[in-house]
């Protein structure tokens, strides 16, 4: 009813895997909630991603609280609209009490409990003990600075609003950022005709498979995927360490700054400046370069090492090392965007999650919400999931959600026991 | 059975400092702003003295353990006098010194023992950019090249990544390969 007020122990915000994830979590300790979506279930992957993409992770590997992937195709990968299917029908076998189409407001704390407004002042509101924000770590699109300097001939699109090459002009396309994003969209814009040039500054290179088995599948083996947030040495380093090179076809294809340079692709570094109508771009695309090949060498050598020690070396193909990135000798410092060669600038500069709407002042100087591992501790009730390396490595991907949820939801019950306010 | 695995390099770094430092200022990070200072005094010819001395940083002036003087000057082949380095020399000097010292803070991160390092640093330049012969050349720098020869108590892709990481973490590398604004004023 517009203009009452709702009390529920726990709200949960956003309805996408991990919301989802939290609110099944709850329903199985009897936790009563609700679920307030912005939009449709799975929103951000419906509407916000371009259309070629699938999930980085094979379908085998699709899973979440109490629910897996079912299909016959288990070594394939999602594309948007099965990642959406898959979350409906996740969200349809927890049953989950969502509220479609109910947008925060705002969240402000009052006397230790939480009031969530949402959709105006028609709109609903909620009062409660505890918050689990699960509205996605790439709401918005994130630019460096130089992107205000391009020249107003040249336009500017972001990973967020791209949908596929043939809806930006004829004509050259600068391509900044060389992570996952980046050479996907770069691969799919050089093959429509416009010619490439990728800005590359620090990345991971990853083989798609690797003696035979999805990377996905080594990494989870040598436990890389499990490395919990308490025992990483650099913990800001692993949040914001860039998405993998990695992309998900039927043919399992491989996409590295190699492949992309034998299409005919450029490469140049990153870039630091844009000056009067020029791009200027870092002199250190070779140590980039020559620093994500060693590690995709540490990387292989692990797998390669938790093979023998698993006497799994006869049941795989042979240990194998890809040739380092090809750079050439005098990689361009600079491009003129005024000359008609480059019509397009595409930032695949990454996402940040958005909490205008988050009335508490948990955030740090960059932004980015003060958490120990989801719990946000400054403000005892408040829970954060789905962001890069939350409590694991895996933290991100679809089936990371599952042992966040677990933990988060474990805590939240503990919070609410000691307030004895399970059912408010 | 446990095993206490003990440090055992030594590079002569304080690693546990500079981590340290790293969180400290990461919760304070108005003392990470520092200013770099020199001064410079022509002397005669295309001859100059510079002084380094102090700097600021931690949120205060600070002064070095003494005051460190630099002469520079051209070579006889630009008629000059030679009394000290070419400017371009000590830019090639810094950006070896930097490298180096990143070398061996992060084998002491990594527990590499280094037993020698050693750099030969080239830069190429046409030089007909300083001498206005031709607007099309650059003043500066073409192509820089830094060699590195180390002796380490580690393997050949231990030391190759040392190098790359040090470059990573370099000011001098980033000054070298990014752009920076420059503001030269004069006192009226």
């Amino acid at each position: 009813m517009p203009g009452s007020v709702n009390r529920l122990p726990t709200v949960v915000i956003g309805a996408g895997h991990a919301g989802l994830a939290v609110s099944h979590l709850l329903t199985e300790r009897g936790i009563d909630h609700v679920v307030l979506e912005r939009g449709e279930i799975a929103n951000t992957w419906r509407h916000e991603r371009w259309d070629s993409l699938r999930l980085l992770t094979p379908n085998w590997q699709a899973r979440l609280p109490g629910f897996a992937y079912e299909g016959d195709d288990p070594d394939g990968f999602m594309t948007m609209p099965e990642v959406v299917d898959f979350i409906h029908r996740y969200a349809r076998w927890v049953d989950a009490p969502v509220e479609t189409h109910t947008a925060v407001d705002s969240v402000r704390s009052e006397d230790g409990r939480y009031v969530v407004a949402s959709n105006g002042s028609n709109g609903l509101t909620w009062e409660t003990r505890s918050v689990v924000i699960a509205s996605g770590g790439f709401n918005r699109p994130k630019t460096p600075d130089v992107a205000a300097e391009l020249p107003p001939d040249v336009e500017s699109v972001t990973a967020f609003d791209y949908k596929r090459p043939d809806l930006l002009r004829d004509g050259g396309v600068l391509v900044v950022g060389a992570s996952a994003t980046g050479i996907q969209l770069a691969e799919e814009i050089q093959r429509s005709g416009r010619p490439v040039t990728v800005a590359v500054g620090e990345h991971v290179r990853m083989p798609r498979t690797y003696r035979g088995r999805d990377i996905q599948w080594w990494l989870d083996k040598i436990g890389r995927l499990d490395e919990r947030y308490d025992e990483v040495d650099d913990l800001v380093r692993a949040r914001h360490v860039p998405s993998p090179q990695l992309v998900g076809t039927p043919e399992r294809r491989t996409v590295d700054l190699n492949s992309l340079t034998s299409q005919g692709v450029g490469l140049v570094g990153r870039i630091s400046a844009i000056n009067e109508g020029t791009a200027y771009f870092s002199g250190s695309l070779r140590n980039v370069c020559s620093l994500a090949d060693l590690k995709q060498i540490r990387l292989l050598d692990l797998v390669d090492e938790w093979a023998t020690e698993n006497g799994m070396d006869a049941e795989v193909s042979a240990p194998e090392r890809y040739p380092d990135t090809v750079v050439e000798d005098d990689p361009s410092l600079s491009l003129d965007l005024t000359d008609g060669s480059i019509r397009t600038v595409l930032w695949a500069t990454g996402y940040q999650p958005d909490y205008s709407w988050l009335d508490i002042p948990v955030l740090d100087r960059k932004g980015e919400i003060r958490h120990d591992g989801g719990v946000v501790t400054d403000s005892p009730g408040l829970y954060r999931i789905g962001l890069n390396f939350l409590r694991r490595r895996k933290s991100s991907f679809i089936h990371g959600a599952e042992d966040d949820a677990i933990d988060i939801t474990e805590h939240l019950a503990r919070y609410l026991d000691s307030l004895s306010v399970r059912t408010d | 059975m446990t095993t206490v695995q003990e440090k055992s390099a030594n590079n002569g770094v304080n690693v546990e400092h500079l981590l340290g430092a790293r969180n400290a200022l990461t919760e304070a990070p108005e003392g990470a702003k520092f200013t770099w200072r020199a001064t410079n005094e022509w002397t005669v010819g295309t001859h100059s003295e510079s002084k380094v001395e102090e700097f600021f940083g931690l949120g205060d002036n600070q002064t070095h353990k003494s005051t460190f003087t630099f002469s520079a000057d051209h070579p006889e082949v630009f008629a000059a006098e030679d009394k000290g380095a070419t400017p371009v020399e000590f830019v090639l000097v810094g950006l070896a010194s930097c490298l180096t010292a990143g070398v061996a803070a992060v084998a002491q991160n990594r527990d590499i023992q280094l037993n020698s390092v050693k750099a030969t640093i080239e830069g190429d330049m046409d030089i007909l950019g300083i001498l206005g012969g031709d607007p099309e050349v650059r003043n500066g720098f073409n192509n820089i090249r830094v060699n590195y020869e180390i002796d380490a108590d580690a393997t050949d892709q231990e030391i190759e990544a040392l190098v790359a990481q040090s470059q990573k973490r370099s000011a001098v590398f980033d000054v070298i390969t990014n752009p920076t604004n420059v503001a030269v004023t004069v006192n009226s």
